[in-house]
């Protein structure tokens, strides 16, 4: 048995799209295998189809040399396939041994799970408490708990779709460990990831996929980064340019002693966030998921109000107390972390969702009390045409399109409008290498015209690729902003962890 | 052989016109089936239910008289449902727009002039209104369920209703009938020839109009300006209402104080026509009927329009049923449910499609 897993000739038709057409890769045991490409050219598919939740409209799988047809995710566990996907399925309110004794077929025993559980996680080094409540645990260790959920399956093949889009660098170096010793005792690791320089570091072997098609298969140690890009993209990926000469100017937008109360049990409270964006520069703010980055969208934004209307200032004018369209008219633009539902309402069309975020700030749009359906398809057509908007009709429903032409469409909409102020939060998210080039070069040249442009970001090398100063938040504390050229991935990681938490503390001690 | 729903790339134009054309459909076979059962004919029952109130001029303004409150409330409902403001109360503030429209008849009886006419529908209107505002506050400011404040508050203001005609409003000289004196001139509303005797004559009542102008400034207002925008925002993606801006609180407010004056509005201009004075049961249940109008007619007020003629067959075919087939008059309740009940169904239809996947394959190994 040379190969564990072998797709020959796999083919998916969707309608009239081929999300794979005529697939060919071979998995060996104790291999990590990446699978890279862009949104929409096919990895899920493939890997759904692997595990069992899709069926190949032709060709076929072998496992460990045998044609095998795979049903349903269960016949493929049974094979010895086991999946982590990127968004958990975890019951909050139950244990750690709890939320995996749902997962597991058959009877069980609660007791020997938990020592299952302990041993296992202790071996692979992922330390896990059976009886910790699901609530309590970081997003880390939530995907501890998917990991070990497989593990105690004793799988011959893992596949990870995503892992590290949710962790520190801390852990993620943490999950490399644990892949590794997984890939040495012989398991094979399937690994999406967008990340190049992880699938440099960690694979083995990396197939690309394009439109559907295997385009390469590489190793992934006799490439660079740019190399694995090109092939991912199909042609030079755009590197964003930013002069970095220091033309910044006065501050148009600051936060002073920003507080804002949580306002649900999930919520995280902002504690005195205090920041200053200047005319001319990115401002990126770091860290972990759910350390109060969707509050501090909201407080910004204006969608939720402030008690105070000096903790925020646009442009020298207090506007804490204002709504989001009053902040929008001083010249400020926003644009959400959640595509569909909140930047954009799924079942309206492009044109349609340019009145969202414009009607009052566009006086062409609204006249009178009346939607002018003209002005708002004029908006929508230009920034379809600037940023290169893909997409099958006129003017489509904003849920027919693909996360990154989406993503272009909602970040367009508001740099059309030349905001004085832009505030992202997640602009690349699950968005495709070329449209997050075309997003970041953007944002990059708004700031260059004279803007003030804060990035909530989670992605350290988008950051990187576009901030001026970086800050961290971390349990609704936001650390001091240092130059980007003066911090390191490793420095990032420790505040992330919250390192800049205790140094405050100490000073509130002193004073 | 599994049958599954698979979700669409985009909401079906097609399946949001033949939605409500197959519930119609799934309704008359499911009728057929239960007159089958009860041992009638079911198309000769069919036809003296749905077709025969179809047939007279008499019975055309019988149905235009009965489609005019389902269409005005219906409406009203159409546009709060599509914000995701679920009024269920209607009926209860066609209540209390009727008592209070009422009170000028009663108060006044000699105040006669055209003037009362339009005081009585103004405060029929701000009847509905204040009822409405109830469960719009408690909603904004103690976040309770719509659903279930409006809809208890019918039960309450209908026992009022009760008090009124049976004590301080009743008439002296009537006999101790439960009701208020009968109106009369200007207290009633004015009726107009809507087609000459020559074919008909068919007559309507002032009613009739207000409830299509009704409908027709709605449909502008949601189709055209930014108002039905917000409205349409809040209802199929309230996070992104907030980040345009549109304030929630507002919007609970502005649905119930429409979907509440339109409902007075039906109610004083049913006690203003038909009934012609306030008494226990002005209306069959008009309130409440709205609702399958207002989801059969797609939460469109022109579609709420024509559905309200749907329904009133099956109120017209009711009352016919129960003289030719000597069945009780609330089958009408029983085809308005199986209809609600369907039109929700098929309106899945809309977002997702049915598919039937094959035998589901067994794992098969060692074929190679």
């Amino acid at each position: 048995m040379e190969y564990l897993l072998e797709a020959l000739h796999v083919t998916k038709v969707f309608g009239t799209l081929k999300a794979n057409d005529d697939v060919t890769l071979k998995v060996k045991p104790g291999e990590i295998h990446a699978f890279l490409g862009e949104n929409g050219a096919g990895k899920s598919t493939l890997v759904k189809m692997i595990y069992g939740a899709l069926q190949p409209t032709s060709g076929e799988f072998r496992w460990m040399g045998k044609s095998v047809t795979i049903p349903s995710p269960a016949a493929a566990r049974k094979l010895g396939i086991g999946m982590v996907f990127q968004h958990f399925s975890l019951f909050d309110a139950l244990t750690v041994a709890e939320n995996i004794a749902l997962a597991m077929p058959g009877a069980f025993d609660m007791k020997k799970l938990s020592e299952r559980i302990t041993r296992v996680s202790r071996d692979y080094g992922l330390p896990l408490e059976p009886t910790a409540v699901v609530a309590d645990l970081s997003v880390g260790e939530r995907q501890r708990i998917e990991i070990v959920r497989c593990l105690l399956q004793e799988p011959k093949l893992l596949i990870m779709d995503e892992p590290t889009a949710v962790l520190t660098p801390q852990e993620a170096d943490q999950l490399f460990v644990t892949l590794a010793r997984l890939a040495g005792e012989g398991c094979a690791v399937i690994y999406i990831s967008h990340r190049l320089e992880e699938v440099k570091r960690l694979c083995h072997n990396v197939t690309i996929l394009r439109h559907g098609k295997v385009v390469a298969n590489v190793d992934p140690a006799t490439e660079t980064a740019a190399s694995l890009a090109r092939l991912m993209v199909g042609g030079d990926i755009h590197v964003v340019k930013s002069a970095r000469e220091d033309q910044r100017g006065a501050t148009r937008l600051k936060l002073d002693h920003l507080k804002l109360p949580a306002d649900g049990p999930f919520s995280v409270e902002l504690r005195n966030v205090s920041l200053d964006v200047k005319a001319g520069e990115v401002v990126a703010i770091a860290g972990v998921a759910g350390n109060g980055q969707s509050e501090l969208f909201d407080a910004v934004s204006g969608e939720r109000s402030l008690r105070d209307a000096a903790m925020l200032v646009i442009d020298g004018k207090p506007m804490g107390h204002d709504g989001v369209n009053t902040r929008r008219n001083a010249g400020a633009a926003f644009v959400p972390e959640e595509r569909l539902g909140h930047g954009a309402v799924p079942g309206f069309t492009l044109s349609q969702n340019v009145v969202l975020t414009r009607h009052s700030s566009d006086e062409a749009l609204v006249k009178s009390g009346m939607v002018s359906s003209g002005g708002a398809a004029g908006v929508s057509q230009r920034v379809i045409k600037d940023f290169d908007v893909r997409k099958g009709k006129p003017d489509p429903e904003a849920r027919s399109l693909s996360g990154g032409n989406l993503q272009k469409f909602v970040v367009g909409r508001e740099l059309d409008r030349k905001p004085g102020v832009l505030v992202v939060n997640q602009p690349t998210w699950g968005v495709d290498a070329g449209a997050a080039a075309t997003v970041r070069q953007a944002i990059v040249d708004l700031a260059r015209q004279g803007s003030a442009v804060l990035v909530i970001s989670q992605d350290l090398d988008e950051i990187f690729e576009i901030a001026d100063r970086i800050a961290v938040i971390s349990r609704g504390q936001l650390s001091e902003a240092y130059p980007a050229s003066e911090l390191s991935s490793e420095k990032i990681g420790l505040l992330m962890a919250g390192a800049h938490e205790l140094k405050e503390t100490a000073h509130a001690a002193r004073a | 052989m599994r049958l599954v729903l698979e979700k669409r790339a985009e909401a079906s134009g097609r399946m949001a016109i033949l939605s409500p054309i197959i519930a119609i459909l799934l309704t008359l076979v499911t009728g057929g089936i239960i007159f089958a059962l009860r041992g009638l004919n079911p198309f000769s029952a069919l036809y003296v239910f749905f077709v025969e109130p179809l047939t007279t001029a008499w019975s055309i303004e019988q149905l235009i008289v009965k489609a005019t409150p389902l269409a005005m409330i219906g409406a009203g409902l159409a546009v709060s449902y599509m914000a995701n403001v679920w009024n269920i109360g209607a009926e209860g503030q066609l209540t209390a727009g009727a008592i209070l429209g009422s009170a000028i008849p009663v108060f006044f009886p000699e105040f006669q002039s055209p003037f009362t006419l339009v005081v009585m529908l103004a405060l029929g209107i701000i009847g509905g209104m204040a009822w409405a505002s109830i469960p719009a506050f408690l909603k904004n400011r103690f976040g309770t369920n719509e659903i279930l404040t409006s809809l208890m508050l019918v039960y309450v203001i209908q026992l009022v209703l009760d008090w009124l005609v049976r004590g301080p409003w009743r008439d002296p000289k009537g006999y101790n009938f439960p009701k208020t004196i009968a109106f009369s001139d200007w207290q009633m509303l004015p009726s107009f020839q809507l087609i000459p005797p020559s074919i008909g004559p068919i007559y309507v009542n002032l009613g009739a109009i207000l409830a299509v102008i009704a409908v027709v400034a709605l449909a502008f207002m949601m189709g055209r300006t930014l108002k039905g925008f917000e409205l349409r925002v809040q209802g199929v993606a309230p996070r992104a209402g907030r980040f345009a801006g549109f304030s929630r609180e507002k919007t609970v407010w502005f649905c119930f104080l429409l979907s509440g004056g339109l409902a007075g509005l039906a109610g004083i201009c049913e006690v203003m026509s038909t009934v012609g004075q306030l008494q226990p049961g002005i209306s069959p249940g008009y309130g409440f009927t709205a609702i399958i109008v207002a989801f059969l007619g797609r939460l469109n007020p022109i579609g709420a329009l024509v559905a309200a003629f749907a329904l009133a067959i099956s109120y017209l075919g009711g009352e016919s049923a129960q003289v030719a087939l000597g069945i009780s008059d609330k089958t009408a309740r029983v085809f308005q449910g199986i209809l609600l009940f369907y039109i929700l169904a098929c309106d899945s239809l809309i977002l997702y499609r049915l598919k039937f996947i094959g035998r589901t394959p067994q794992l098969a190994e060692g074929r190679a």
